[in-house]
């Protein structure tokens, strides 16, 4: 099977109408062939673009060739979240990806996919997880090399899909308390949706102004961007079958052909990165979970 | 009225000692290795050590609950499965367990060891909790310190196992078992190596004014003025910049212990089965004081007199002490 | 030994018998040649009496600390292998060479070893400073902390009556500066 490139779940809180023009532009200049939705980071901003737009967004990406797959939320605590997750989990004949341990339980025996934000780390987990309806599994951006190449290998064994995230900043952390929010002086339920004014989530420096991290209301981002093109023929002789791009503001149009130029070999990883290079990306671009070092580092391909 | 059971950390046999004489009804430990989440250097129990302290505690009526709280990664899984048989060879009472491999390992071979589900499982709510219990026969989840006394005391009555608290010692902000900030500057992973920010990547720069600056990696994560308490080098504790804020702020939380001693009242009232208190890293002074402390309110508490609650802010980090999201969910 | 569990704020001592002795002291010449026979004695019985102490120190038993009880002329230097114990009493105006350091008034550095105090604690109070190699100083904490006997009992102890006597003293006054740190800062 020819390894595929996808579009992660969309994690900020852009205007509707943007989300939309961006989703419009996906669908047809693009070359990703599968496009995750859904809110995944916080449940106060499903009533935007969630509740108002994604079928629409789906339909259009449908009818343009491209799978959709649905993302659940990954925080779920209080009542709302939980019902919210509830009916997510009853949606039928559609393509779900998990990432929230609860969803689990409603799905169990049929067909869904785990997210990248739920804890799969060895081939036991994949394996039991398989066994109760798992299909393809998004890894953890913080997993080295040796444990991307296990989880391949009992991937292959499973028959079950194996992604790993080759761009955007890497999901750090998660939380119940809004750092979006505070950083405003307010609280997660006074939020006035703050994170609405940070195309790529609000940098946080050091006292030293180096650049660090990126939060994202509840999720805490790294500052660098992932950047796997010189890794990915490797890891799809591993047997990865999904490449995943996450969105940005950057032109995601260029990202995604380079990535898929490089993927399908039509073009060198160096001569990709250059590409990327010139989109103007201020933050670095790493790669050391997968080399085992320090995750904020660029280890040469 | 449920008499909850005061769990309590030590990081050296002497720790586990300590804690027993204390009063602890049970002790959590672990082995020295990545099976644990505080997989620091010169801190927790050889085999022998761990056989030797399982004996001490039992014989003074104590339970033993071993951690194995960490989440193997591919190729190592074998470490965590040597970790389950030797607990079982040795009689644990319990092993707290994260990752769904080492739960359906014990589930599997052990049916009889406890599982009790680690706070490092970000189980949640009452559906994240019943999937593992329906999976594999957990009898008991901690909870993470998200959770208000009243939305602790709807779980416990929702859920079908039993309940542990956490009511002193680290104040966790993020989702525990979903945090990789440690890794992104260390390169060693909280998850799969057992350490969140290990000594070995810590610095501290002292300035001739008094000023004391923390490095992580290549990063300050705070800077303390000389009159200034201090707290744990990790970055979720750090002071930042951004650019809505004039000057270095807490981004997260500031250096700030748990303390629910005040609360423990409504806590026996929402059904709590279990206190927890956290520092398997701190010295035997910690663990005496702070679990004699707690081992007489609960007395006093469930015979209906009023606790005496020793002033423990002197352990906390920063000296500095919270509810958290206890009492309020403004805290989110 | 009693802790008083109603004031467990670190002491931040002030520390004012019999330290002010000490201090007293005329500065030079330290008797520094005297003092490190005796100590290399004590450690070797302390290592001694707990090989498994040396098994929590891994690598850092090979490690030179630098013990730096800020308030008094002298700094300890140790290097806790059992196989090359060294231990010496050095004049502070002649800083050896050190991988790591701990400083702190010598009334809590003696808590801490007396068991009374939690490193942490101390730290978070501003109490304790530690700079060089991090990890080899958090090992050589939990190292001593898993050591059955306080160290500074043990000291006391090979130190015969008058050690004893001492211990005690420095207790009562590590305690009375522990008070009155208490007063000095109401929390």
């Amino acid at each position: 099977m020819d390894a595929q490139l996808t579009l992660g779940p969309n994690l900020f809180h852009w205007a509707p109408e943007r989300k939309l023009d961006f989703y419009r532009r996906i669908a047809d200049e693009s070359p990703v062939g599968t496009v995750y939705l859904g809110e995944v980071v916080c449940s106060k901003r499903t009533p935007f673009f969630d509740d108002r737009h994604l079928e629409e967004v789906a339909e259009r990406l449908t009818r343009a060739g491209k799978q959709v797959v649905y993302s659940s939320l990954a925080e779920v605590v209080i009542k709302r979240e939980r019902k919210l997750l509830m009916e997510w989990s009853q949606q039928q004949g559609r393509d779900l990806e998990v990432n929230n341990t609860a969803a689990l339980l409603h799905l169990k025996d049929r067909p869904h996919r785990i997210g990248a934000l739920l804890n799969v780390y060895n081939e036991d987990t994949m394996a039991y997880l398989a066994g109760r309806g798992a299909t393809h599994f998004s890894l953890l951006a913080e997993l080295p090399k040796p444990a991307v190449a296990g989880l391949a290998e009992a991937a292959r064994g499973l028959g079950v899909g194996v992604e790993v995230q080759v761009f955007g900043r890497a999901s750090l952390a998660l939380s119940a308390r809004c750092y979006h929010a505070r950083a405003h002086g307010r609280i997660k339920d006074s939020c006035q949706f703050v994170c609405g004014e940070d195309d790529d989530g609000m940098v946080l420096s050091t006292l030293d102004e180096k650049p660090f991290l990126a939060v994202n209301g509840i999720q805490t981002l790294s500052y660098g961007y992932l950047e796997m093109m010189a890794e990915m023929h490797e890891m799809r002789d591993m047997g990865v079958s999904h490449f995943r791009v996450m969105p940005h503001s950057c032109d995601m149009i260029e990202v995604t052909k380079a990535f898929d130029d490089v993927l399908q070999g039509r073009i060198e990883a160096a001569e990709g990165a250059a590409r990327l290079g010139a989109l103007g990306i201020a933050a670095p671009f790493v790669n050391g979970f997968y080399h085992g070092v320090p995750g904020d580092t660029l280890v040469p391909a | 009225m449920r008499k909850p059971e005061l769990i309590c950390p030590a990081g050296t046999p002497a720790a586990l000692r300590s804690a027993v004489d204390a009063g602890a009804d049970a002790v959590y430990c672990g082995y020295q290795n990545a099976t644990n989440a505080r997989n620091f250097t010169g801190l927790n129990f050889t085999p022998a050590e761990m056989e030797q302290s399982i004996a001490y505690a039992h014989d003074h009526g104590a339970k033993v609950l071993i951690t194995l709280n960490t989440f193997p990664p591919s190729g190592k899984v074998a470490l965590w499965k040597q970790a389950v048989d030797l607990s079982a060879q040795l009689g644990a009472d319990a092993c707290i367990v994260a990752d769904i491999s080492v739960a359906d390992y014990i589930c599997r071979m052990y049916p009889d060891l406890r599982i009790h589900l680690s706070v490092q499982a970000a189980a949640s709510s009452p559906e994240a909790i019943d999937f593992y219990v329906r999976e594999f026969g957990v009898k008991r989840v901690v909870l993470p310190r998200i959770m208000t006394v009243s939305e602790i005391g709807g779980l416990v009555a929702e859920i079908p196992c039993e309940v542990e608290t956490f009511i002193f010692g680290n104040h966790g902000l993020m989702v525990e078992g979903r945090c990789s900030l440690s890794c992104y500057v260390t390169g060693q992973s909280t998850n799969m190596d057992g350490a969140c920010s290990p000594a070995a990547n810590v610095s501290y720069q002292s300035a001739p004014d008094g000023t004391l600056s923390t490095r992580l990696g290549g990063y300050t994560i705070d800077r303390f003025g000389a009159n200034e308490t201090a707290g744990y080098p990790t970055i979720c504790k750090g002071r930042y910049l951004t650019d809505s804020r004039e000057g270095g702020y807490y981004a997260f939380e500031e250096p700030v212990s748990l303390n629910a001693a005040t609360v423990l009242p409504e806590l026996i009232a929402a059904g709590v089965h279990a206190f927890k208190i956290e520092g398997r890293q701190r010295s035997r002074a910690y663990v005496k004081k702070v679990v004699s402390t707690f081992r007489s309110a609960v007395d006093a508490i469930v015979a209906g007199k009023e606790p005496v609650l020793a002033d423990l802010v002197a352990l906390t980090e920063g000296q500095k002490q919270t509810e958290g999201a206890l009492k309020t969910k403004t805290w989110r | 030994m009693t802790i008083d569990l109603s004031s467990s704020r670190p002491s931040g001592a002030t520390g004012r018998f019999p330290l002010s002795l000490l201090r007293s002291l005329p500065h030079p010449p330290l008797p520094t040649f005297l003092l490190t026979p005796i100590l290399k004695r004590i450690a070797a019985a302390i290592a001694a009496e707990n090989p498994e102490m040396f098994d929590r120190l891994g690598p850092h038993r090979h490690v030179y600390f630098l013990i730096d009880p800020t308030d008094l002329p002298v700094v300890l230097y140790l290097r806790p292998d059992p196989d090359a114990l060294d231990f010496r009493v050095l004049d502070r105006r002649h800083m050896p060479v050190y991988a790591a350091r701990i400083s702190g008034r010598f009334l809590d550095l003696l808590a801490l070893m007396d068991g009374e105090q939690d490193g942490d604690a101390l730290f978070f109070s501003r109490a304790l400073t530690v700079s060089g190699d991090t990890e080899a100083v958090v090992c050589l904490r939990n190292a001593l902390d898993d050591v059955d006997e306080p160290i500074a009992e043990s000291v006391a102890r090979l130190l015969g009556r008058p050690g004893k006597a001492a211990l005690d003293a420095l207790r009562r006054a590590g305690a009375a500066s522990r008070n009155t740190g208490k007063e000095d800062n109401p929390s």
